[in-house]
């Protein structure tokens, strides 16, 4: 039952297979056994699912179930879920419990289905390991030496060893797509505002953006088709309507053209995940795909343009963690401002710290127009670039990640070689383009995901390219051996 | 741009965070080497360049000035460190 996919385990639920209660049953189990060595949960809210999936049972049985009801998801630690403890990976928030739902959590509530749990995530969404956890990294299935990649590490791990069929993430600079990619599963970041950031606990509000992890492209239709959507609460929330995303699945791939970025297959990708990439652009030649060369010529720019932008919104966004209102706060503060500090300073932890201080610093007097200025006009060149680049063609593919999964704790004293492991997937978010990866094939036994890049609010157009290779490819259905 | 220790505590002041004696100087160095690899974007000439400050380039969308909420204190406060009488405390701040 636990290999399943979401549209194989809705139509068991619409047959009377089995029930929502015990496949919730099923999958908590499967939590309850593996997640103590993973470490891919925060928080397990096992009688909250019960009571979820008993209504769901209902629904079904009244014949006003939706493609979700009684489906079990894992929700990502970052989301504020109404009574129930909200992290986001930090000490800060340690004894938070949300006083409301996210329009994310809003959507899977009402369309009847069930939260198992929140999924362990890098603090407040900053790292690429999911090694900058309060709760402790999180371990990647397929050799629990190698991280599952982050910031969404839980989400993509808890989905890799099939403790839940699907969750979600958020991706600022590559938080879904490379955990996707390291952990052989699929993941989708939308278009920048096609899913509500209310209720998302914000980190770069620019850039942030809300996705999908699945075993399959079709079952991210799905979800996409419940997260997706205007919303009031949202400011930046897109005003576009919401195709529905499955019904395009089927279309063939003649004709398609695929842009190959060469700044993406530069000395900088490791050589066996540049001929797994390659073969599976060469499976998209035999669909009938035409393959075209591009340049994105300020690629090499991204990451340290992001590195100024993302910084320099979190340090703004996180200024409301101040002791006072919700969250840490010191013991015996002397005045105000011991107040602050200390519980800033005990509440974080230290990736967090380092980049509101890069924040401060390129926002502060004097150094405003060198370094965030700058960035938004590196911002502009970035963007136009996709702009060009699809004039010629109708997506964009290349390697998520330069390398499959890496040893823990390989580059966690060394953030820029950390930031480094997002050079494919930044540009993206600073752009605000949709994006997936794709499971592909395997480096020494370890999974390697293609990047699939549209242009803006074309998400029916990636999910049917992905979809279409997982009908002639095998490489989404694989998973762990432990595990099975 | 590289920086000191002072500099170091100059920013940690300016974001309100505590940091450890003992800490200073790998945050100087982390962060310098954060800065160095920043600096790239200063290789390209950019002064024809408008800023992008949103990727769809979206205005912010306004609405009517209307109560939207309801009054939710009790509820809210449920999660702050210090409350009474429906008033967050904080040490002294007024001699």
């Amino acid at each position: 039952m636990h290999s399943k996919t979401i549209a194989e385990l809705a139509d068991g639920l619409m047959k009377g297979d089995f029930s929502s209660e015990e496949l919730t049953q099923n999958f908590l189990k499967r939590v309850k056994k593996f997640d103590p060595e993973l470490n891919s949960f925060i928080t397990i809210s096992e009688e909250h699912a019960i009571a979820q999936a008993k209504a769901a049972d209902e629904m079904i049985s009244k014949g006003n179930a939706t493609a979700l009801t009684g489906i079990p998801f894992a929700q990502k630690d970052i989301f504020c879920t109404n009574g129930v403890k909200t992290t986001c990976g930090s000490k800060m928030l340690d004894n938070f419990i949300a006083p409301y739902d996210a329009t994310v959590i809003h959507n899977f509530n009402q369309a009847g289905s069930v939260m198992l749990g929140k999924t362990n995530m890098d603090e407040f969404a900053m790292g690429s390991s999911n090694e900058t956890s309060f709760y402790g990294s999180v371990k990647n299935p397929w050799d629990t030496s190698t991280v599952p990649g982050g910031s969404s590490g839980g989400s993509a791990a808890a989905v890799a060893a099939r403790l839940v069929p699907a969750s979600t993430g958020t991706d600022t600079g590559g938080s879904i797509r490379q955990p996707a990619a390291l952990c052989g599963i699929t993941g989708l970041k939308p278009t920048y505002g096609r899913v509500s950031r209310y209720g998302m606990i914000a980190f770069a509000s620019s850039l942030d953006q809300a996705g999908t992890f699945t075993q399959t492209a079709e079952d991210a239709a799905l979800m996409l088709n419940v997260m997706a959507g205007f919303d009031e609460k949202d400011s930046t929330s897109a005003e576009q309507s919401v195709p529905d995303y499955s019904a395009n699945l089927k279309q063939d791939l003649k004709g398609l053209k695929i842009g190959l970025p060469k700044e993406y297959f530069n000395e900088g990708l490791n050589s066996d995940v540049a001929k797994v990439v390659e073969e599976a652009i060469n499976e998209y030649k035999k669909m009938g795909a035409e393959i075209i060369d591009i340049s994105l010529p300020n690629s090499h720019l991204s990451v340290p343009a992001y590195y100024v932008i993302a910084p320099a919104e979190c340090s703004s966004n996180l200024s409301r963690f101040d002791g006072v209102r919700f969250g840490y706060r010191c013991d015996d503060p002397k005045d105000l401002e011991d107040l602050y500090k200390r519980s800033r300073g005990e509440g974080f932890g230290e990736e967090v710290k380092r980049r509101i201080m890069i924040g401060a610093y390129a926002l502060s007097a004097g150094y405003y127009d060198a370094y965030y200025l700058k960035a938004q006009k590196i911002r502009r060149l970035i963007s136009d670039d996709f702009t060009q680049a699809f004039k010629q063609v109708d997506v964009i593919m290349g390697p998520t990640s330069p390398e499959v999964a890496f040893k823990a704790g390989e580059k966690s004293n060394d953030p820029v070689s950390m930031y480094l492991s997002d050079i494919y997937t930044i540009a993206t978010n600073l752009a605000g383009l949709p994006g997936m990866s794709v499971p592909c094939g395997f480096s020494n036994n370890m999974p390697v995901g293609l990047q699939i890049i549209g242009n803006h609010f074309d998400e029916s157009r990636l999910l049917n390219v992905a979809h279409q290779y997982q009908q002639t490819t095998d490489w989404h259905v694989q998973m762990p051996e432990a595990y099975k | 741009m590289s920086l000191d220790k002072n500099d170091v505590e100059k920013i940690a002041h300016l974001a309100r965070l505590s940091i450890a004696e003992d800490d200073i100087p790998g945050y100087a160095d982390n962060l310098s080497n954060i800065l160095e690899m920043v600096e790239q974007m200063n290789a390209v000439d950019t002064d024809k360049v408008s800023p992008m400050a949103h990727p769809h380039d979206a205005f912010q969308r306004l609405r009517e000035d209307v109560v939207t909420e309801e009054n939710q204190r009790e509820h809210f406060q449920k999660n702050a460190p210090e409350v009474e009488n429906g008033l967050y405390l904080v040490p002294q701040v007024i001699e």
